[in-house]
């Protein structure tokens, strides 16, 4: 290895030009991506960028690390090569709803369930922006886009619930429009030892703009989400005057005294399963923050786990012993 | 009492029965005691796609079939001299393949008037005449079995388990093999169950003795062990197992680790699973959630580093098409292994056909050349897969290997190359950043291969076509133009490392055939036939499918006709036809689920040669 030197969030920006529309929330996850990546303190050299399709599968381009721009959905299966291949790359995946939700769902689950250590971040802007505004797997109910021009009548996955339900080891969510939040999230993302899915809303300017602007809006932010902190109370609301706390199988509203801490780290999923059914009830707050950070031991892990126990008992395999085996007869 | 040995060549035995017989192991126990006496063998096991058809019923009815001899041969055998028939409907399914005054050994116990009917049979065929002309012997083997396990206290249903090796122990007698191979096999496969190594080696014992005893068969045969065979090493191999071993040693000569992402499919599962125990060579397999994931994850693991591999059949292959140009597109290794069934679709998973030639060739979206290399037989797998491995290292591409269901379960002896024969092609990862660019050429084509891992060489690879020079997304009009032109020079550049194929027979006369894949043993035999007869016909057997070697027109030149026998309809054929638009090829196709026999083909050259006169 060579001197280790502390890289500052400018050295992981590559050369290309950055050809997003002007005013995506795309461009404030690249900059939290770089700033994250500099403060976790990496090597560019050890980073591997890996997107499918899709506008914020361009991403891999911006980064000054290595990276796969693949194809439509398949950028879990490739990343999980990647990191099995190499278990000492740091892995990120870059995905959209689309990409990584509809096409490539059922990688998306595997890659999960698995627990690959790698990172995937999925935009979700509810829309399919590089084909120009279809509705996606996670568009509401109702929604007019060009395939759905009398509103979507598709029951849209709630991405948090999908990530959960395939029993991903970390579950996050964040906004494009709150960088302190983003960061910090990733931050703990990029930490977690394991598959880390998080979900960052990301305003579609052109195709889906201020989907999430009933939520994400500085005048109605604190009010309509709760940021989660393991080990601390679920408080939220401008003055931090309102609590959560569980009853039976519901959130309720409670003072913030009465609060409940939050623990991500339980071994049952159930609180946050919980939590995240919030997202359907308008009286109730959507959760931010992570959601679940458990350990569990990882699929390359346990791979070359194997192969070492293998090896041990059996000793290093030479070319020749692949050949003459013990049922080998001689012709003289 | 022992009978009087009578010599004898060549013997094709089949073994039939239903799936729950356990005919397989039977064959396969019978194919390996005939290794290691010493003669040349080759086998073709025949079973049905449903692993559990209604007992009794002709769709359930499983083969195995070995031809061995004193002397080399290439093919499992036409017609097989024996036939062993465990049910009614095993026989009537099979029995008119048998040479005539073949041998049919069948159990009696399995022919009640219920069985018969559980075979659509509205009269017995052992009483009603459908079986003059062969020699029957009958024998209740069901009773005797259970006589010889009489004092054990097994089940009844545990006892009629063992009624292959009973049948096995017959026809050991009968050709003169020894017991112990198989007596020693049953203690390692039974170590835990010491009552189950007891009764099998019993039954074993006990049909040995029968035919002894009884002198059931006028006669007992000896095959003398091959005498002229070439010195050297050998083991028994089937071809699945060959590529699995190919694959793994292709990747050491070129100094990385292999690691396979697959998915299950009939009939290349076996590759996966030899592969997973080869964790002491340091492969990494993984079982993947889809086709797509397999060939995805094994391009993951090429661009980290190591040589990624995937294996399927056809329907599988057409799911990783998207993937492969994907490869194609970012220029990395990688080893695509199709082991052909019958198709379209679902089409005959556990039958054999070559009909994805033309997939593996064009079946993906763009002008998106890549290499194809072809098995010819078990023996000649480990040498195909180790080629394929060379093409993908030392061209940057994805190769694919084609296999079939024939060369995928069949065995034959295979002489072990010797080590210092095993050349190494070594690949030389860059690492000075000084000047570096991701599409570097070397004087093959072949871009520059930077890992992840390495300071400085940070790259981006992808789908999107790439400048030339400097490897960023470029839209432009002749970029694309010439990397067009790039990636299709140099996979026919291959064609420079290749040999121009050896001919079998004179490099002038009547008739070439030509071949590929599975067909060599059939074909060979056919037209060495032909020859001893004074016939002027030529094999040229095809183990590089794309690109075409050099030299193959001077050699098309020199026959007055040229024949193309393929399991598909003429797909080689139309392929040489595109390449070659002055030759006149014809095809021959069968499109049966079954091998070609030289008998057939035989017939066939001659038919057209008298044509011609
Ligand atoms: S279409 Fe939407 S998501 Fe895509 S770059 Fe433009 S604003 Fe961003």
């Amino acid at each position: 290895m060579s001197e280790v030197q502390q890289l500052k969030a400018k050295d992981f920006k590559s050369d290309q030009e950055v050809k997003w529309c002007p005013g995506c929330g795309d461009y404030s996850i690249l900059s939290c991506v770089q700033s994250t990546l500099a403060s976790v303190g990496v090597q560019k050299e050890n980073v591997v960028f890996v997107s499918g399709i899709g506008c914020s599968s361009r991403f891999p381009y911006y980064m000054d690390t290595y990276g796969i721009h693949s194809i439509h959905g398949r950028a879990n299966a490739i990343a999980t090569g990647v990191k099995v291949a190499n278990p000492e790359l740091d892995v990120w995946v870059i995905t959209g709803d689309g990409d990584g939700l509809s096409i490539g769902g059922n990688h998306m689950i595997h890659s999960l369930r698995r627990n690959v250590d790698m990172k995937v971040v999925l935009f979700n802007n509810e829309i399919y922006g590089l084909t120009k505004g279809q509705y996606s797997p996670t568009s509401p109910q109702g929604l007019k886009t060009k395939t759905s021009p009398y509103g979507s009548v598709d029951a849209p996955f709630n991405p948090i619930q999908l990530a959960l339900g395939a029993g991903s080891t970390f579950v996050a969510r964040t906004m494009d429009v709150s960088p302190k939040h983003m960061k910090d999230t990733l931050g703990i993302a990029a930490e977690h030892k394991g598959a880390a899915f998080v979900e960052v809303w990301q305003n579609c300017v052109i195709f889906n703009h201020d989907c999430f602007k009933g939520w994400t809006e500085k005048a109605v932010r604190d009010e309509a989400t709760i940021n989660l902190k393991a080990g601390e109370p679920m408080v939220y609301g401008k003055d931090k005057d309102k609590g959560l706390r569980f009853d039976g199988f519901k959130v309720v509203i409670c003072s913030p005294e009465e609060a409940a801490i939050w623990d991500p780290s339980e071994a049952s999923p159930a609180a946050a399963f919980m939590l995240i059914q919030m997202d359907n009830d308008p009286g109730m707050p959507r959760p931010m923050g992570v959601l679940r950070q458990v350990e569990a031991p990882t699929l390359e892990g346990l791979i070359h786990e194997q192969l070492s126990t293998v090896t041990d008992k059996r000793g290093d395999g030479e070319l020749k012993d692949l050949l003459y085996t013990a049922d080998v007869w001689e012709v003289e | 009492m022992s009978s009087e040995l009578i010599r004898q060549d060549e013997v094709t035995i089949r073994f039939v029965g239903d799936s729950g017989d356990g005919m397989q192991l039977t064959g396969t126990q019978f194919t390996e005691t005939t290794a290691k006496v010493g003669n040349d063998l080759a086998t073709f096991p025949d079973f049905p796609a449903e692993i559990r058809a209604p007992a009794g019923s002709r769709a359930g009815v499983s083969g195995f079939q070995v031809h061995f001899s004193s002397h080399d041969i290439y093919t499992p055998g036409d017609a097989p001299s024996v036939l062993v028939a465990m049910n009614p409907a095993a026989l009537i399914t099979n029995y008119m393949d048998l040479q005539p005054g073949g041998i049919i050994l069948v159990n009696t116990g399995a022919f009640t008037d219920k069985d018969l009917k559980k075979a659509a049979l509205d009269s017995n065929p052992l009483t009603d005449g459908t079986l003059s002309g062969f020699r029957v012997i009958e024998e209740d083997i069901n009773q005797r079995t259970m006589e010889a396990l009489a004092d054990m206290g097994l089940g009844k249903k545990d006892v009629l388990r063992c009624k292959n090796f009973y049948t096995l122990g017959m026809v050991y007698w009968l050709y003169s093999r020894p017991m112990e191979p198989t007596l020693e096999w049953l203690k390692v496969k039974f170590a835990k169950k010491p009552e189950l190594i007891e009764a099998n080696s019993r039954a074993l014992k006990a049909g040995y003795n029968h035919g002894e005893l009884l002198r059931l068969f006028q006669g007992r045969y000896e095959v003398p062990k091959v005498t002229d065979a070439p010195k050297g090493h050998y083991r028994n191999i089937m071809g699945n197992e060959g590529v699995a071993i190919g694959l793994v040693a292709g990747a050491k000569l070129a100094g990385l680790d292999p690691f396979l992402g697959s998915y299950p499919i009939t009939p290349a599962t076996d590759i996966l699973q030899y592969m997973a125990l080869m964790k002491n060579h340091n492969v990494i397999t993984c079982q993947m959630e889809d086709e797509i994931a397999g060939i995805c994850t094994a391009i993951g693991a090429s661009y980290a580093g190591r040589l990624g591999m995937t294996t399927t059949s056809g329907p599988g292959l057409a799911l990783k098409t998207e993937a492969a140009g994907l490869a194609v597109m970012t220029e990395l290794p990688l080893v695509i292994v199709n082991v052909q069934r019958g198709g379209p679709s679902t089409g005959l998973p556990t039958k054999v056909e070559q009909s994805d030639l033309l997939q593996s060739l064009f079946g993906r979206n763009g002008e998106c050349p890549l290499p194809v290399v072809a098995c010819a037989c078990p023996a000649d797998a480990f040498d195909s897969a180790v080629e394929a491995c060379r093409i993908a290292t030392q061209y940057m591409t994805p190769v694919i290997l084609l296999s079939d269901n024939y060369i995928a379960n069949g065995a034959e002896p295979w002489k072990l190359p010797a080590m210092e024969d095993l050349k190494p092609f070594p690949v030389d990862h860059p690492t000075d950043p000084e000047g570096f660019s991701p599409y570097t050429r070397d004087e093959k084509l072949a871009r520059n291969w930077a890992v992840p891992g390495t300071p400085g060489l940070e790259h981006r690879v992808g789908g999107l076509e790439k400048d030339a020079k400097t490897g960023d997304v470029s839209y432009d009009p002749d970029n694309h133009d010439i990397m067009t032109e790039t990636r299709e020079a140099k996979i026919l550049g291959i064609r420079d490392s290749i040999p121009t194929p050896p001919l079998n027979g004179e490099a002038t006369g009547e008739l070439l055939v030509v071949g590929w894949g599975s067909t060599y043993g059939a074909t060979r035999a056919a037209v060495e036939r032909m020859q001893k007869e004074g016939v002027k016909a030529t094999l040229l057997h095809m183990r590089h499918l794309w690109p075409l070697p050099h030299g193959l027109l001077e050699i098309f030149q020199g026959f007055d006709r040229v024949v193309v026998p393929e399991m598909n309809r003429g797909q080689l054929a139309k392929l040489l036809k595109m390449e070659y638009p002055g030759i006149t090829f014809e095809p021959f196709s069968k499109m049966k689920g079954k091998p070609f026999q030289a008998r057939e083909l035989k017939a066939h050259f001659e038919e057209l040669l008298e044509d011609k006169s």
